[in-house]
């Protein structure tokens, strides 16, 4: 028997111990992480579903387009010079200016009709009005591209003299609505590079409504009228069943007067355009617009917009299976936190870190990294594989930067990463993986599904999209609202109430509060 | 730093149940100490608290003079064994030990020392929800010992191992010790402890009962008596009886002395010249002096009232009926 002695020197291990940092507990973690088969596996699976779901809608996706009785592919959208997809129709009456010059007029009515949903079903209900965007004034434009440059002043249905320029600029001037007691005198001067906009009441008194630069606007450019109206948006909002929206036929007509050109443009008549006009199935203009001129009076009537386009896919369009991937996600950060107690493994674990504040961090930083690349390679291949898919399959997508795109793929890799460690959290909240994954889905995925499925109104969508940690699918969001054009805004349109940062961050907030709560109460336990 | 465990004074009470009741112990290097006590008796609690994951609500719990929690590195300092079940099923026992080692900044080459230190071999690079109850064990030494640290605690290590195991396991617990480890082992057994554990604690709700070498142990078990075969058992009981010794009869032809050693009995009854056939010092087996003390625990909980605040529950227990007999 070896019972020893007291005087026995203790013993003397000949390992050497390094630097006891938290690098060390993150190896740690990440040999955890990676020597379960399963986990690294579902990881991969929460990218490749991403990427299947996305390709399967993007094939399946055909869209072609009529030129009068004639099916032919779609023509490719019409970019503005910031390179977004635009709107860029409407009626032109117009001269050409070389050099320096102005344009000045005077409006005195702006009237038109609008489509409204048919009363008996069937019968066109079209009624006098005009829509709050319809837009008539004076323009500088480089040519009759549509897409290329301009600047403009001009009266609008509800939203007083603007000062527009470049589809996405907008500049307001004095509100109210024209009318033959009130009308408003408008100017648009150009000096080199430079366009400035004025109004006036009377013709005497002028108010500079803003100055904009076009860079590289040629000597010889279009100066001219113009009208244009947007459709009338109705959007049906019924109950609880959500809402859905159309978009009807409206067109605007003004009235011109006491126009005057200055500058070096050639004499005789003014020269007419119907900017964009498409052709309807009987092979006639669809919806034409035009101009009648009477002894210095000119009666300019047009249809459509100049603004950016909405409404079409985006290139984000192809991720719709993100959900399904954050779920992968879900289920694979949750039993990675909740496996560590279901079989007593967390007592192990803090035998080796007993700093246990520790522990949750390096599991949430291998989680959100392991999640963080899932999410790079499911979304850097579902966007550019998927919209080219829907461009080959004739469905025009609006285009966005080079640097919108890489938030858009880098922002769904940092969802999937903040999922992870949100979920990671409530995991180690629970301590039972079906209750955190179900509160996680709960959370993050129920609320974007009842939110953009229609299911709900708007304002409730809207409401769930800024509260719960699923707003941070706003990152996704590719294509801005625009105040200056009337569009369905609602989250089943692909546009989310916060910015795409602010979404990401709620969601940040979440998993940085869980994560949090479970250090505290992790702590204060006894394992 | 010394190779020491320092208990003092634990109490830690769940809901109405009292685990720990003042338990205070040291462990010592060079020697493995057995930590014995009826299922419930708060051994596990005892070992929880010293490794840092329960905290006690009054009393402290020292690893090399510092509290665990405090400790770097320390799996250098302390390994310990409390559930070899505690395993992730999916992933092997050479990666289980990988995770560990590099929370210790240590390499896949200790691991490997480990595995075949404790004789694990290519099981461990099976996955561990196919491992026995023996092979789990066997890996959660090798991940106490993954540290290579002064002071082991194992819990209940001797559960599901086979014969061959057992004895590669005292084997294994003697030689840590030999090599100035200290080494506490837990068991509700005791007879796993014969012949490996130099040193007893034993407690009984939640406290300690006996804190002794176990050669003390089983001499006061034993109690100093001698067992004589004779044929002239009253002519025995007379001669034995007037020269001082406390004699009971046992049987027809069998006497148990106290009071005299076995060489004064036989030089007696050889004076006398009685018969007798056996002469034996009768010697407690281990297990057997473990009932003893257990068995007093179970009395001391029957009375619990009386005996609550009662000295004599607490370490002085041997003292005392040494001192009684």
């Amino acid at each position: 028997m070896s019972t020893g002695t007291d005087t026995a020197a203790p013993y003397r291990s000949p390992l050497r111990a390094g630097r006891d940092g938290f690098a060390r507990l993150l190896r740690a973690e990440w040999t955890k992480f990676r020597t379960v088969r399963g986990w690294v596996l579902a990881m991969g699976a929460a990218a490749l579903v991403t990427v299947l779901l996305g390709v399967l809608l993007a094939t399946g996706m055909r869209t072609v387009c009529s030129n009068g009785p004639v099916e032919i592919r779609c023509p490719a959208l019409p970019t503005g010079p910031g390179g977004e997809a635009v709107d860029d129709k409407f009626y032109f009456v117009y001269r050409q200016l070389t050099g320096d010059g102005s344009i000045t007029a005077r409006v005195t009515s702006m009237a038109g009709q609008i489509r409204l949903p048919d009363a008996v079903p069937g019968v066109r209900n079209v009624v006098p009005g005009v829509v709050p965007w319809a837009k008539a004034g004076v323009m500088v434009k480089e040519s009759g591209e549509q897409g290329s440059p301009y600047a403009a002043v001009m009266v609008t249905g509800e939203h007083g003299v603007r000062m527009q320029h470049d589809f996405t600029h907008d500049t307001a001037g004095r509100p109210g609505k024209v009318s033959e007691r009130s009308p408003r005198w408008l100017r648009l001067t150009r000096t080199g590079e430079t366009l400035t906009g004025y109004e006036s009441a009377d013709g005497v008194t002028w108010a500079a409504v803003g100055t904009v630069r076009l860079a590289g606007l040629p000597d010889t450019v279009r100066i001219g009228m113009f009208a244009a109206s947007p459709g009338h948006l109705t959007v049906t909002q019924g109950g609880i069943s959500g809402s859905s929206s159309a978009m009807r036929f409206a067109e605007v007509t003004a009235v011109f007067d006491r126009v005057g050109l200055e500058g070096t443009a050639p004499a005789g008549a003014w020269s007419r355009q119907d900017v964009g006009v498409t052709l309807g199935p009987d092979g006639l203009p669809h919806h034409p617009g035009g101009l009648v001129e009477s002894g210095g009076t000119f009666t300019v009537t047009g249809v459509g917009d100049i603004a950016p386009r909405l409404g079409d896919a985006v290139v984000e369009t192809p991720l719709t299976g993100v959900a399904i991937g954050l779920i992968a996600v879900i289920v694979v950060a949750v039993t990675f936190m909740t496996a560590e107690y279901r079989r007593g493994l967390i007592r192990t674990t803090l035998l080796a870190s007993p700093r246990r504040g520790r522990v949750p961090a390096a599991k949430a930083v291998v989680i959100g990294a392991a999640a963080f690349a899932a999410g790079l390679v499911a979304a850097g291949v579902t966007v550019p594989l998927g919209t080219r898919l829907l461009r080959e399959g004739g469905t025009p997508v609006l285009p966005v930067s080079a640097l919108t795109e890489l938030r858009v793929i880098v922002g769904c890799a940092a969802m999937f990463a903040a999922t992870a460690v949100f979920a990671l959290a409530l995991g180690a909240l629970f301590r039972r993986g079906v209750a955190a994954v179900a509160a996680a889905v709960v959370m993050i995925i129920l609320p974007h599904i009842l939110a953009t499925a229609s299911v709900l109104p708007v304002d409730a969508a809207q409401w769930l999209l800024r509260v719960t940690p699923a707003a941070a699918f706003a990152i996704l969001q590719s294509v801005p609202e625009y105040p200056q054009v009337i569009h369905h805004y609602a989250p089943a349109a692909g546009f989310y109430p916060l910015a795409p940062w602010a979404g990401l961050a709620v969601l940040c907030g979440y998993a940085v509060l869980a994560l949090g709560l479970a250090v505290f109460l992790l702590r204060r336990r006894d394992a | 730093m010394e190779a020491t465990i320092e208990v003092a004074g634990l109490r830690k009470r769940f809901g109405r149940v009292l685990a720990l009741d003042g338990m205070s112990f040291t462990v010592t290097p060079g020697r493995v100490t057995g930590f014995v006590g009826p299922n419930g008796a708060g051994k596990s609690t005892t070992m929880r608290v010293i490794a840092g994951l329960d905290a006690p609500d009054e009393g402290s719990a020292l690893v090399g003079g510092r509290p665990y929690r405090s400790l770097r590195n320390p799996l250098g300092h302390l390994g310990a064994l409390l559930d070899a079940g505690a395993l992730q099923p999916g992933r092997t026992g050479r990666d289980h030990l990988l995770w560990l080692a590099h929370s210790q900044g240590l390499t896949a080459r200790r691991v490997g020392e480990v595995v075949e230190l404790v004789g694990l071999g290519s099981a461990a690079r099976r996955r561990a929800g196919g491992y026995s109850l023996g092979m789990r064990q066997r890996l959660g030494v090798a991940a106490a010992l993954l540290g290579d640290p002064p002071v082991l605690m194992l819990d209940e290590p001797f559960n599901g191992l086979d014969p061959e195991g057992i004895v590669w396991m005292r084997g294994l617990l003697r030689s840590l010790a030999a090599e100035g480890r200290a080494v506490l082992v837990s068991s509700h057994l005791m007879g796993e402890l014969q012949d490996t554990a130099g040193h007893l604690v034993v407690v009984g709700r939640g406290r300690v009962v006996a804190d002794t070498a176990v050669e003390d142990l089983i001499a006061a078990a034993s109690g100093g008596r001698v067992e004589v075969r004779t044929a002239g058992r009253p002519e025995a009981m007379a001669a034995l009886a007037s020269a001082g010794a406390t004699v009971a009869a046992t049987g027809r032809d069998t006497l148990v002395v106290s009071g005299l050693a076995a060489e004064r009995v036989v030089a007696l009854l050889t004076a006398e010249a009685v018969p007798f056939s056996e002469v034996t010092t009768y010697r407690a087996t281990l297990e057997a002096a473990y009932m003893d003390l257990t068995r007093d625990a179970v009395e001391f909980r029957a009375e619990a009232g009386a005996f609550a605040d009662d000295a004599r529950a607490s370490t002085g227990a041997v003292a005392g009926r040494e001192a009684a007999r």
